[in-house]
């Protein structure tokens, strides 16, 4: 009895180092060499396509099955907001609102009616701002056959069903050991890596090594990710000695970059696994950690990243001027503290298709103050956005956490202040004292 | 953070709501999802505070007063009802609804209770009317302090508006709500 038990466990046993042994040499053979070199089977474009064509079906099918069956309480995520709007500036619609009196906006003078213009605005604020929705995940059109989208899930079809259980099975058992075993070869590979190459004395030779190393455990990361990157516009490619400048949506982004060059990354620096990771590539070539008392001093600050861009061959520092997370969908304000540094300033765009999975990353990390951006870093800002295919925003990001400074209402209190007072009255302007009585 | 909503919201508070208010099922939802949004405590109910992180209400002059407008008499907290029945009044008009059932009460988005709506933004002490103080603040509160505008005051200011008094008014209101 104990000799057949005892056979079935070594049974068991060969079966499952064969079966690792397999799956090792598929990953290393199909996934990681090519990986390294920066070439593709060409399976995950293929993979995409299967899943675009699925994700076209799955959405058709829902939008069938809720016009059966109307009383299904699917709200549809609308492209412009929740309500319509009127777009006009203060000065335009004011305008209109004293459309049936006498007065006109340039004889200055108060109306009761102006006062239904700031009404108007802050109830639509209410329901729906601008500012507040872009710190959550962006909403899809279409359902993605993740919990994203579909705000319950109601039944709809069988084949439906299937479809969604054949993805939680593919995703759960295939594709996560998969990822999850390239993502550590690729940590693991980097740590060891630039280790080994920050032993060397030589200048060249250790930056072309430190280089190589950099890139191939970028891109199996990218593979752990099962990442399908475009580069645009490679003549614009950030050379050394300059700044890149990017929007941010996740820490991925940095994965994404550094697929196609290397840069030197700028952050704070962390203790434990991240801070393994940080000290070992500093081995290699230079990169710039700050500690986090260093981060409020802006100055000093400033100054590490001038030497830094000053030395013409280290390699270009990556920055995230907007100092946190925003969800893909518009670009905030930036902070002016990056377009100080001197040298020649790259910006990226970096826009991910929403259909295949959510970058944004929600986070609570310590971000840089700064204050207002300069007129360069909202040039810099509007052609990334516009690059990107991004809504180019005025507001800061750092309103995730923080309140709104007081001097933005100020602003709209001057505005007003402008109108009522008149032109007239505002070209030939004397200081009176003022009469209250409240 | 929106997807879980709906399960929180029963279908007959659904139906009460639309009942009360005019609005749709899916609009219902989707307001509702806007309201779990703004709670950051998850108790089901909105305090100033909550709305005052509203980055674009903040910087509005008149901010406060549209907060106010939400929260019944002396009480800190508005519930979903509450803040259904304060958007209620910004529906656009129906002209057919006088049609439906003369025995119902006014719906909340008729002309007469938008401007009823519109004239206690004004009148703060709820007492019926707009005093001179009232109308000072007004203009006081959206403009910057440094305004010479008041120098002007004098000039425009006359007595105290009564109720449905002014018919220019009651246009404006017409055109501004819809």
């Amino acid at each position: 009895m104990t000799d057949l038990c005892e056979g079935g466990m070594d049974d068991l046993w060969s079966i499952t180092t064969l079966l690792l042994q397999v799956w090792f040499s598929v990953m290393i053979g199909l996934i990681m060499i090519p990986a390294m070199f920066g070439l593709s089977l060409g399976v995950t474009s293929v993979y995409i396509q299967i899943l675009v064509k699925i994700l076209e079906w799955a959405t058709l099918r829902i939008q069938r099955g809720h016009r059966d069956r109307p009383t299904l309480p699917v709200p549809a995520p609308l492209p412009n907001g929740l309500i319509q709007r009127e777009g006009g500036s203060m000065e335009q619609e004011m305008g209109e609102l004293r459309r049936y009196r006498t007065q006109s906006i340039s004889r200055g003078e108060f109306a009761l009616s102006d006062s239904f213009y700031f009404y108007r605005k802050g109830l639509e604020s209410i329901v729906d701002d601008q500012v507040t929705q872009r710190f959550s995940s962006e909403e899809l059109v279409s359902w993605n056959l993740l919990t994203r989208t579909n705000h319950n899930f109601h039944y709809i079809s069988l084949r439906l069903t299937i479809i969604w259980g054949l993805g939680v099975i593919i995703r759960y058992c295939v594709l996560f050991p998969l990822r999850i075993t390239l993502a550590i070869i690729g940590i693991s590979w980097l740590v060891i890596g630039t280790t080994l190459v920050g032993f060397l004395p030589n200048r060249r030779v250790k930056n072309w090594l430190s280089e190589l190393v950099h890139l191939m455990c970028y891109r199996i990361c990218a593979r752990g990710l099962s990442a399908t990157i475009q580069y645009h516009n490679k003549n614009n490619k950030p050379q050394k000695g300059g700044i890149c400048v990017a929007n941010h949506t996740s820490p991925i982004d940095i994965v994404i970059l550094a697929n196609d060059g290397c840069y030197a990354m700028v952050g704070q620096s962390h203790s434990g696994l991240m801070g393994v990771i940080q000290r070992s590539m500093v081995r290699s070539c230079p990169h710039v950690w700050f500690e986090r008392s260093e981060m409020r001093d802006r100055h000093a600050v400033t100054s590490r990243l001038r030497a830094h861009v000053a030395a013409k061959r280290n390699l270009p520092i990556l920055i995230f001027p907007e100092g946190t997370c925003i969800n893909n969908t518009s670009v905030m304000m930036f902070k002016k503290g990056s377009f100080e540094i001197g040298g020649t300033i790259y910006p990226v765009a970096i826009k991910y298709d929403p259909r295949f999975g959510d970058a944004f990353w929600n986070s609570a990390k310590y971000n840089m103050e700064g204050e207002d951006a300069t007129k360069f870093a909202n040039r810099v800002k509007s052609a990334i956005a516009h690059q990107g295919g991004l809504l180019d925003m005025a507001w800061d990001g750092s309103l995730k956490r923080d309140k709104v400074k007081e001097e933005f209402k100020e602003h709209q209190q001057k505005m007003y202040s402008s109108m009522v007072v008149g032109k007239k009255a505002r070209d030939s302007q004397e200081p009176h004292t003022e009469s209250t009585n409240s | 953070m929106g997807s879980r909503a709906s399960t929180l919201l029963r279908e007959e508070e659904i139906e009460e709501i639309k009942k009360e208010t005019g609005f749709s099922h899916s609009q219902i939802t989707r307001l509702y999802s806007r309201f779990t949004s703004l709670d950051k405590g998850e108790n089901g109910t909105l305090s100033r505070e909550d709305f005052q992180r509203i980055p674009e209400l903040a910087i509005n002059p008149l901010g406060d007063r549209i907060i106010n407008a939400f929260f019944p008499e002396g009480e800190d907290q508005v519930n979903f009802r509450g803040f259904m029945r304060t958007l209620a009044h910004f529906r656009p008009i129906e002209d057919n609804e006088k049609n439906k059932d003369p025995t119902a009460s006014e719906p909340l988005n008729s002309r007469t209770n938008k401007l009823l709506f519109a004239f206690q933004l004004y009148d703060l002490d709820r007492d019926d009317k707009i005093s001179r103080d009232e109308l000072l603040q007004l203009l006081f509160i959206p403009c910057h302090w440094l305004c010479s505008a008041l120098c002007h005051l004098g000039c425009f200011y006359s007595e105290p508006n009564r109720r449905n008094q002014d018919g220019t008014y009651l246009n404006l209101s017409n055109k501004l709500l819809n």
